[in-house]
């Protein structure tokens, strides 16, 4: 199976101005940051957390706690993947008890690994409220989860794949449209 | 793709590398330890058979709870319960147990090697929680990551070893372990229990006459358990042993500063370690305990959390 390029979605301009009027809609439905924390799920919803925390604090000022989810532990396909997943460390070094929750992904596609997430945030604590943000809405859910802050949303086939490159994990910045094919 | 973990039936064969992503793999399961909410659902549906062929209460516990926060049920065989006791031969024992179709068997035997034989004939992963005098790999590598912990390296450390050292399963599976990593280790004891040929388990192997001298420059204390039914008049009375060979405060001044107190538990306090030194802030044995957990979980996700064996080629993770 190789997988080749169909198009580029975002560029790295772009992508920056995304992540700004990300943080703009996070603060003004939040009612302020006072009580936000962000919670990125590994592996790129980790620097997309500290870019928005980063977005919010040249908004308001505020300093809002970023903690980094893995959700090997809980997903529901572990019999099937292979090789077999390393489980990483989930870092959330404050108590989201009471706290308004902002889970953050590169993608949201079948909304399984939400799902692992929201398990995983739960036997940590009670938040108060918990939302979600997206760079790219893919479509194609198979469970009823939906994103609050979307950066963009992406029609896509079922055997097109979005992939997210960020500089901190990959060294080159831009979304990318790419399919399989056998 | 590096080789798959199919048992674990000792340290000896273990690479150094296998071993450090052993303990590096647990870190995240130590975290679990500290939620609120510890049960997870990776193992839902797999069982656990538990076959203690010895009397054994915290290993046992201990796999116990790894395997119920990981959601995995267990089976749980007991020798004083079981038709060991009827006659049955070990194999029969296990090939029944296996009939019930456990996704791996986690086994303590009074024999060196039983755990070696039952996996020439099983099918499932089987993990050993000490075998005779030979090892207790699990014990091991609770206490490596708990060393790891307090100094945040293995290499190089120096190790007092203190006791009945010959029958004891967790100093062989430490020397083997902590060998890799460049220890070196001073073993004392009575001399019936320190035969020479201990010597030849690692290169940096030494036994010393008197406890003072082990002790000396030591970064970690491991105390072993004296088995109180093994003293006995003339050749050794207990009060003899505490005099010789007790860990003190007095005597573990002459350790490191920053030295570490470990003991595989059950202790007898007051026999092979003084109350104050086991309470003391260089005893780390409770740690001890709550990182057998972690790796026990660790240690289940590895062998029976991913696909079956031969089914590994459906699709690649991420």
């Amino acid at each position: 199976m190789r997988v080749v390029e169909k198009e580029q979605v975002m560029g790295a301009t772009e992508m920056d101005r995304t992540i700004q009027r990300l943080g703009h809609e996070i603060v003004e439905k939040s009612g302020g940051a006072g009580n936000l924390v962000l919670i990125g799920i590994r592996r790129r919803g980790v620097p997309l957390a500290q870019r928005l925390a980063k977005a919010i604090r040249a908004i308001d000022g505020s300093v809002v706690p970023v903690g980094t989810l893995d959700i090997t532990l809980y997903r529901d396909d572990l019999s099937l993947v292979a090789p077999q997943p390393v489980v990483h460390s989930t870092e959330i070094p404050f108590s989201v008890d009471d706290r308004d929750v902002v889970l953050v992904d590169d993608v949201l596609y079948t909304g399984r690994t939400v799902r692992a997430a929201m398990n995983g945030l739960f036997d940590l604590g009670r938040p108060k409220r918990v939302r979600l943000c997206v760079l790219i809405d893919r479509g194609h859910r198979e469970l009823p989860i939906e994103a609050t802050f979307v950066g963009r949303y992406v029609q896509t086939s079922d055997t097109e794949i979005i992939e997210v490159r960020l500089e901190e994990v990959d060294r080159e910045e831009r979304v990318m449209l790419v399919e399989r094919v056998p | 793709m590096p080789h798959r973990l199919r048992h674990l039936l000792g340290i000896e064969p273990l690479s150094a590398a296998q071993i450090a992503d052993l303990l590096e793999q647990a870190k995240p399961f130590q975290e679990i330890q500290r939620h609120p909410l510890k049960k997870l659902a990776t193992l839902r549906g797999k069982s656990v058979a538990l076959a203690f062929f010895e009397p054994s209460t915290r290993t046992r516990i201990s796999f116990a709870t790894a395997a119920t926060r990981l959601g995995a049920d267990t089976m749980q065989l007991q020798a004083e319960a079981s038709s060991l006791q009827k006659g049955e031969s070990l194999l029969d024992t296990v090939w029944t147990l296996d009939a019930m179709k456990p996704d791996c068997i986690v086994m303590r035997h009074r024999s060196s090697g039983a755990p070696h034989f039952v996996a020439q004939h099983l099918e499932i992963p089987v993990i050993n929680a000490g075998d005779g005098m030979h090892e207790h790999p699990t014990q091991a590598l609770l206490d490596a990551l708990t060393i790891r912990d307090r100094k945040g390296t293995l290499e190089g450390l120096r190790v007092a070893i203190i006791g009945d050292i010959l029958h004891s399963r967790v100093a062989r599976s430490n020397i083997h372990l902590l060998a890799k990593f460049g220890c070196r280790f001073t073993l004392v004891g009575p001399a019936m229990w320190v035969p020479r040929e201990l010597e030849d388990l690692a290169p940096h192997v030494r036994r010393v006459a008197r406890i003072e001298e082990a002790l000396e420059g030591t970064d970690v204390v491991l105390v072993l358990r004296v088995q109180l039914e093994r003293l006995h008049e003339p050749a050794l009375p207990l009060d003899e042993y505490i005099h010789l060979y007790q860990l003190t405060p007095e005597r573990l001044h002459r350790a490191k500063p920053d030295v570490i107190v470990l003991h595989p538990g059950p202790m007898n306090r007051g026999v092979e370690i003084d109350p104050v030194v086991a309470d003391g802030p260089h005893s780390c044995i409770l740690e001890q305990v709550t990182n057998g957990v972690a790796v026990r979980m660790n240690l289940l996700y590895v062998l029976i959390g991913g696909p079956p064996l031969g089914m590994e080629e459906t699709h690649a993770a991420d």
